[in-house]
């Protein structure tokens, strides 16, 4: 089982979940996150003083699947989706989960996704 | 019939002025909720309520008799009419100093200060230019300054008072670096802001209109207009060139300038709208609200932290007001007019200063840098004003 964590802009959150819905995967988790990587931050003004905003808004998406087919499809899914071409973008990163349990009917692992 | 018109019809008029009055009251409060970070926005509203009950009390039990002499001073109007006209002004004047120390005061001392400006501080300005006047036939006689409304009687009393303040509790934690560079604390809700400024725009129409002081004639209806008409002009003109200022120095619009703009020609046109002609009020707003976007920066480069604008809007156009009466008025002499600024100046900003520093050095009024980092709301109400958000440090 793995874990998909994808860090995207938050205007594409909407084409992003439609794109994996369409491959498949059926759950997601996304938290409001800030971050910066290679893209700059921007400036702002208050009164006549500038101040730069270091920590852009991002979404953070979690996906936890089955197999690796469907590790392949997510990223896919979520390349496409995401991308504009414009610095910014934004990363996946791919980890291994050791356990996974469906809380309402006990079910565990390959079973609970 | 009615069996006495102009008493019944100026005392419903001095009552509908001071309820547009009151409208300063949320506008303040809104103002300033919007202006401060979300984990102050309550303990600023707190102090809001808390100035309004505080010194109108205070006026009422203390400061007005010794202001006019006696509530029978006058019998064109009811005389609770009366008193509740002044007592709207009250508050105001604190509410000026409490807003440029917003998120480093604490409430309580706060209080105190309130009391000292209902009870003591502030009748005194009016006793000496609106009321009996203890220093009738001195040296110091300033009752000859033209002041409708109040540039120098209320906006700059309250100046003097947030002058003395901000020297004494200094700036908010981390407003400015070392290096001299400005940390900007950005406005937590531009709505808030927006309908603060409106509010107290509209209370302005009863501020100055108000003072004509009666509407019971064909020329007194006249001159109550034309007072309101040039107060508005004159905000209109200040809210064009805050606005226009702005763009062409930062090539952005910024609303609270522009809103601050608006209160700045407010305030500048306060001591003569009704000594103007229809057009003299633009260049007085407009010069207002010049003043406004010149002096904001102007204060944050000398480190003195006014998060509301407030030295700017009252205290720098409460004296350009005052000065304008002179300039654009034949019948005003500019000497009158200075002499009236200083002898106000002169009382306001020491006793203000010798009182908010005695209560400051016994009581605490600057909210310390940790209390200020937890947020006022926390550690002074104990409750937070978007509880469902997190609170930003």
């Amino acid at each position: 089982m793995k874990k998909i964590e994808a860090i995207i802009k938050p205007f594409k959150l909407e084409d992003v979940k439609e794109a994996l819905v369409e491959a498949g995967i059926e759950g997601m988790t996304i938290s409001e996150v800030k971050g910066y990587g290679r893209q700059q931050g921007h400036s702002e003004l208050y009164r006549g003083a500038e101040y730069v905003i270091e920590f852009i808004p991002k979404v953070k998406i979690e996906i936890v699947v089955s197999s690796q087919e469907f590790v392949d499809v997510a990223i896919t899914a979520i390349k496409e989706a995401a991308m504009t071409g414009k610095i910014g973008d934004g990363k996946i990163f791919v980890s291994d989960i050791e356990s996974v349990v469906r809380i309402r009917t006990g079910e565990e692992d390959e079973e609970a996704l | 019939m009615l069996d006495n018109p102009s008493y019944i019809i100026d005392t419903f008029f001095t009552i509908f002025a001071m309820v547009l009055i009151i409208f300063m009251v949320p506008g303040f409060a809104m103002l300033e909720a919007g202006l401060v970070r979300t984990k102050n926005v309550t303990s600023v509203l707190t102090v809001n309520v808390m100035i309004y009950a505080v010194a109108s009390l205070s006026f009422m039990l203390i400061g007005y008799e010794y202001a006019f002499g006696s509530w029978d001073h006058q019998d064109s109007i009811s005389k609770y009419a009366f008193f509740m006209f002044q007592m709207a002004f009250v508050g105001k004047v604190v509410n000026i100093m409490s807003g440029g120390v917003s998120e480093r005061s604490r409430i309580l001392p706060l209080a105190l200060f309130t009391i000292a400006v209902g009870a003591f501080i502030y009748p005194t300005i009016v006793n000496i230019t609106w009321g009996v006047n203890f220093l009738s036939g001195t040296a110091f006689d300033i009752s000859g300054m033209a002041d409708l409304a109040g540039s120098t009687v209320i906006h700059s009393t309250g100046g003097w008072a947030l002058l003395a303040a901000i020297l004494i509790m200094g700036s908010r934690r981390g407003r400015y670096k070392k290096n001299g560079a400005v940390q900007v604390i950005p406005a937590s809700n531009i709505p808030l802001v927006t309908l603060g400024a409106f509010l107290l725009w509209i209370g302005w129409f009863g501020f100055n209109g108000g003072s004509v002081g009666s509407i019971a004639s064909k020329d007194n209806a006249d001159a109550v207009a034309l007072t309101i008409m040039n107060t508005n002009t004159a905000g209109l003109a200040g809210a064009i060139v805050g606005w226009l200022l702005t763009y062409f120095h930062y090539r952005k619009f910024d609303i609270t300038m522009i809103l601050n703009g608006a209160l700045g020609g407010l305030v500048a046109v306060t001591a003569g709208p009704d000594q103007y002609d229809i057009y003299t009020p633009i260049l007085i707003g407009a010069i207002g609200g010049a003043l406004v976007v010149f002096f904001v920066p102007l204060f944050d480069k000398l480190k003195m932290d006014d998060p509301v604008g407030a030295l700017s809007v009252h205290l720098v156009n409460g004296i350009w007001g005052t000065l304008a009466v002179g300039i654009f008025v034949d019948s005003v002499s500019i000497m009158t007019q200075l002499k009236g600024i200083a002898v106000v100046g002169a009382i306001v900003f020491p006793i203000s200063f010798v009182i908010i520093y005695i209560i400051n050095k016994l009581f605490t009024l600057r909210a310390g840098d940790e209390e200020q980092q937890e947020g006022i709301d926390y550690t002074e109400c104990g409750m937070e004003a978007y509880p469902e958000f997190k609170r930003s440090i």
